[in-house]
């Protein structure tokens, strides 16, 4: 048993000392966890505006595509069949976003939420999920892949600040398929979040960016783990964080498994910290285990580090106040991976959020 | 007509074996319209002066005093200081990632004219700044300094320089690390913002070479921390032929 499997989310009620809970605040997670939220019967993820011709969103019986060993995917499972199932058919290249949105649900209870995305052979799309408002959800989303198909999937993380929200994000994706994942969490309370590869056939990619600005008292997770079981697959992992506030906290895990049948594999990951004040805590840790030497490349890179006051100087010196000067850095950090969404209207929507969050931070 | 005016500047640094004092004591008054060169040996403290004015949290002023048309230049933030109409060339510019010049030009030009300057206006400004100075109109878009070759860095500095329109500059080694034709494109431009805006000049360089391009109507001999020799141009062609030596050391 590799130590990485070991490092799987186990089956039972997690009580903070296993290693795939063990920087997550249990108490703060509104019984996501241990069953003992209040479920509700609230289906808030929607479609807007019509589906395009060959995409279909649909309320109906799911079967998992893939096992889970996660304690709060398995109390989604165990709660309901049914979910949202946005369909999109063989051949169909949808030229616009399709975007889903989840608002408001609530947290006196809380919602259960089933998903999955299912680009059939050789289909094109870019979907975006805003989150906004305040809700307690647990969401076990899938996306499905079928060979040669290319996603571009966005989740946006703009909670309110009571949010308490535990999801698992697993792709499988087939021969030859292209997922492109920007994962950005910039509001809530306990943000809990696990994105999730699993190559089943050659030739397929996974590029996982991500950004998360935590301020005072805010516990953001995000835990990769991708598995190369396959030959021939590339993946790419890119997360950038910034921390502002007494007691923010994020926590970045990137567990990258190469089996000894995933000959030619291709794969990197890198975490970015930037620690804005004193009184926060960025944990970062890349896991990389590799099982067969005949690979193309592997590697992984965490930094965490405090504000450059060489930059700081820089754009001081020509004049640009000291708030608008951090502004502009910290704009500049995340940039890298905002700008990668490819819609203005979100781009700044965003950046703006960011500012505000900031701005708070400082004062 | 604005005087910076430097008088018995003492500074010094953090070091690991301790406090070290770099600067003991420089004077030194600048008019505008006039460029002095400051010439000295490496490690005399030509760049912590230029630092120093500028208000680089790294350097400790000790003792002395610098203004700006009377008003306390130390008292001031970095960034009051170039609103003040300070501005540093620097050796090493830094690089900001993700920041692109076209939006960092327009923050700074926002903050140091107190409101946007006009779209329109404010893009031919820059194409005319980049073009005097043989940039390609690409640079633009990309991030602050980041992956820039020497002379790019050089470049973009000088373009700042000639868009933000300073009382004051002082170039810190802008000469170096400069090809011969990249040194006459950039000693160009400080000509023309000099020419533009009346701009005083305090040009630290170790070579005479690049005083060819902008002439200097003062030269002061730097070394160990103050000025010890000034004089006109013909002090540079005295250091061309004699170097150093009779300054250090002795």
């Amino acid at each position: 048993m590799s130590t990485l499997q070991s490092n799987l989310l186990e089956n039972h009620t997690p009580t903070g000392r296993e290693e795939a809970w063990r920087f997550t605040p249990l108490k703060r997670l509104a019984g996501l966890h241990d069953g003992s939220a209040k479920p509700s019967d609230r289906e808030s993820l929607t479609l807007n505006g019509i589906a395009s011709p060959g995409v279909s969103f649909t309320r109906s019986a799911i079967t998992a595509t893939s096992p889970s060993d996660d304690a709060v995917v398995n109390r989604v499972r165990n709660h309901t069949s049914d979910g949202a199932i946005l369909a999109i058919e063989k051949n169909t290249v949808v030229e616009n976003p399709i975007f889903l949105n989840r608002c408001c649900g609530g947290v006196d209870s809380a919602e259960l939420s089933r998903v999955q995305i299912r680009l059939a052979e050789h289909a094109k799309a870019t979907v975006i999920l805003e989150n906004t408002g305040d809700t307690h959800l647990a969401e076990d989303l899938e996306i499905v892949l079928a060979p040669g198909s290319d996603l571009t999937f966005i989740s946006l993380q703009e909670w309110g600040a009571k949010t308490v929200y535990a999801a698992t994000h697993n792709a499988i994706i087939d021969r030859d398929a292209s997922l492109k994942a920007i994962h950005v969490t910039v509001g809530g309370d306990v943000v809990r979040l696990l994105p999730k590869v699993e190559f089943v056939g050659p030739g397929a990619s996974a590029d996982l960016q991500g950004v998360y600005f935590a301020t005072e008292g805010q516990f953001f997770e995000h835990r990769m783990h991708v598995d190369h079981a396959v030959p021939h697959a590339k993946s790419n992992v890119n997360y950038k964080g910034a921390l502002a506030g007494k007691d923010a906290h994020t926590v970045w895990i990137g567990d990258v498994y190469i089996r000894a049948a995933a000959e030619g594999t291709d794969t990197y990951e890198l975490n970015r910290n930037l620690l804005l004040t004193d009184g926060a805590r960025a944990d970062s840790v890349p896991n990389l285990e590799i099982e067969t030497g005949e690979i193309v490349g592997a590697g992984h890179a965490s930094t965490t580090g405090r504000f450059d006051d060489e930059q700081l100087f820089y754009l001081m010196s020509r004049g640009i106040q000291e708030a608008d000067a951090r502004r502009l850095v910290v704009r500049g950090f995340f940039n890298e991976v905002i700008s990668l969404i490819g819609n203005e209207e979100i781009q700044e929507r965003l950046m703006t959020r960011i500012d505000g969050e900031l701005e708070r931070a400082g004062k | 007509m604005s005087t910076l005016e430097i008088r018995g500047l003492k500074v010094t640094v953090d070091t690991e074996q301790g406090v070290k004092e770099i600067l003991k004591g420089v004077d030194l008054t600048i008019k505008s319209g006039e460029t002095h060169a400051i010439m000295g040996p490496n490690g005399s403290g030509k760049s912590t002066l230029a630092y120093s004015i500028a208000g680089h949290p790294k350097y400790t002023i000790t003792g002395g005093t610098v203004t700006l048309d009377g008003a306390d230049v130390l008292e001031m933030s970095v960034d009051e200081r170039a609103k003040a109409g300070l501005f540093l060339a620097m050796q090493y510019p830094v690089e900001v990632p993700g920041v692109s010049v076209s939006n960092f030009l327009r923050t700074a030009a926002t903050a140091l004219r107190g409101e946007a300057p006009k779209l329109r206006e404010w893009v031919g400004e820059v194409k005319s700044a980049m073009e005097g100075l043989k940039m390609d109109p690409s640079f633009a878009q990309r991030n602050v300094n980041e992956g820039f070759s020497g002379g790019e860095k050089k470049r973009h500095e000088i373009m700042q320089l000639e868009l933000l329109k300073p009382k004051f500059a002082i170039l810190d080694e802008t000469d170096s690390g400069l090809d011969v034709d990249a040194l006459r494109i950039v000693s160009e431009g400080v000509v023309r913002a000099k020419e533009a805006n009346n701009l005083g000049v305090l040009l630290i360089t170790h070579y005479t070479r690049i005083l060819r391009y902008i002439q200097p109507d003062f030269v002061h001999v730097f070394a160990a921390g103050k000025v010890v020799e000034q004089g006109g141009p013909e002090l540079a062609e005295k250091l061309e032929a004699n170097g150093y030596a009779e300054y250090v050391g002795a």
